[in-house]
């Protein structure tokens, strides 16, 4: 498959707030492309080429998915999945450990505890770097494989109305989710949270005017308009009163009552992984979409690896 | 005390800030450095015709770094610089808020990495309202959180 970069401007993939819209579609019409590719010819396309995975926190789908879609491409996977077994343990600097591994590999993919640093990674390196994760900052693969997912389910992402649940100021998915939704045409976003959890002024700020934004602590308000709902988990450690959760945390449980009350081709996403907040009645049904999101991972990871891995 | 007690030395030659807001007289000689090499007279909280109080910092034979103005132009947005030459004031102008500024500005973010490896820092600046974002992190500083962080 030839890549035509023109509309792909990035050098790495690091912040969702890089990403212009062009960006963003070309990442999502290549993994169309790839997903719909046969696996012998997929093979070929990163053919003798090593991708660098460096999970310096635990992580299960993110690392999986990558590791999957970088030997489905034919490239060869070194890394670790621990940071104990590695020299950061004997104080090596994160900067050191990328321009050691710079020379090793073709592409770079990190998770880190630590804020900014995938920023810092690509700075260092020479080579591609793809942000898994860094500390609570961003995460932007995943925002892309929800953009994907819903792309895939309704065939567009203008025009759709999507809400989100549960934790919305802590959640840096919703965060980024939010304003990478901001910039297709004619979205609605319908943030549903409890007072104490509401979408940061910072966030809704930046994306208004943009998109229309409608806000209630109900989620029975909103139901009957929503395509989407992009669940989350509310983490009782942000509760400062224990009691304060447990009043709270049942009224944001999705069951399979709420689907008499919406639209028929209604989905709902979660990043996962879930605790109680959808129950698992909802799984059999066509509204669950969580399971196939996760799934999306691998073709829209496959084309960024594609993408930064095929020099321009 | 008599009003003829207090004299502001005038300078003959090198800087006058003007139009500081009040309180950041003090920080900005924290941030300058100075230590004894020039004479340095403040006027804190005084009566301003434009902000209604201001505070003052004249330098005795001192010329300001971009990097100091820029400093300066963070914690006392709207000050004025006057480069004085042989007693006169040979410049006047309002300090501008810098775009960027590189290793000015401690990140608040504990968790970032500018504050686990020796990284010199670089923010972006945006105006009304001031706001000073990480290159790294991405968190965003406040006036307050700014005027607090800048080294």
């Amino acid at each position: 498959m030839l890549i035509e970069r023109s509309n792909f401007a990035l050098a790495d993939v690091i912040s969702i707030n890089d990403f212009s819209l062009s960006d963003m579609n070309f990442i999502l019409s290549q993994a169309s492309r790839l997903e719909a590719m046969r696996i012998e010819e997929k093979n070929a396309l990163l053919s003798g080429k090593v991708v660098a995975s460096l999970f310096f926190e635990p992580s299960t789908r993110t690392r999986l998915s990558f590791e999957t879609a970088a030997q489905n491409l034919g490239a060869k996977v070194v890394g670790f999945s621990d940071a104990n077994a590695t020299s950061q343990k004997k104080g090596e600097t994160l900067s050191d450990t990328i321009r050691m591994v710079e020379k090793y590999s073709d592409v770079i993919v990190m998770r880190h505890p630590l804020d900014g640093s995938a920023r810092r990674a690509a700075e260092v390196s020479a080579k591609p770097v793809i942000n898994a994760g860094d500390g609570s900052n961003q995460h932007p693969t995943q925002t892309l494989l929800d953009l994907y997912t819903m792309r895939r389910e309704f065939g567009k992402i203008d025009g759709l109305k999507i809400g989100m649940l549960g934790d919305l100021k802590y959640g840096r998915t919703v965060h980024s989710l939010a304003v990478a939704l901001s910039m297709f045409d004619n979205v609605e976003l319908y943030f549903i949270a409890p007072e104490m959890l509401k979408m940061p002024g910072h966030i809704a700020n930046a994306i208004k005017g943009r998109v229309k934004i409608r806000e209630s602590a109900e989620l029975h308000e909103f139901l009957p308009e929503l395509d989407v709902l992009y669940a989350t988990r509310i983490q009782k450690e942000r509760f400062a009163d224990p009691l304060e959760y447990e009043r709270i945390k049942d009224v944001y449980i999705l069951t399979k009552e709420i689907l008499q009350r919406t639209k028929s081709r209604f989905r709902i996403m979660h990043p996962l992984p879930r605790i109680n907040e959808i129950s698992t009645e909802i799984d059999e049904t066509d509204a669950a979409l969580y399971f196939q999101q996760a799934a999306n991972g691998i073709p829209v990871r496959e084309a960024i690896l594609n993408t930064l891995g095929n020099e321009k | 005390m008599k009003n003829d007690d207090i004299r502001l030395t005038p300078i003959s030659n090198g800087t006058v800030l003007d139009h500081l807001k009040v309180g950041s007289a003090l920080k900005i000689l924290e941030l300058l450095k100075l230590g004894h090499q020039h004479a340095i007279t403040l006027a804190i909280n005084t009566e301003s015709g434009k902000l209604g109080r201001k505070d003052l910092v004249f330098i005795e034979g001192k010329e300001l770094s971009g990097e100091e103005i820029n400093k300066i132009a963070l914690i006392a947005r709207g000050a004025t610089l006057n480069i004085i030459k042989n007693s006169n004031v040979a410049n006047k102008n309002k300090i501008e808020l810098p775009k960027s500024v590189n290793g000015t500005i401690k990140c608040i973010n504990p968790n970032c990495i500018t504050n686990a490896e020796s990284i010199a820092t670089k923010f972006s600046i945006s105006d009304a309202p001031l706001r000073a974002k990480c290159r790294y992190c991405e968190r965003e500083m406040d006036e307050s959180e700014i005027f607090n962080s800048v080294k």
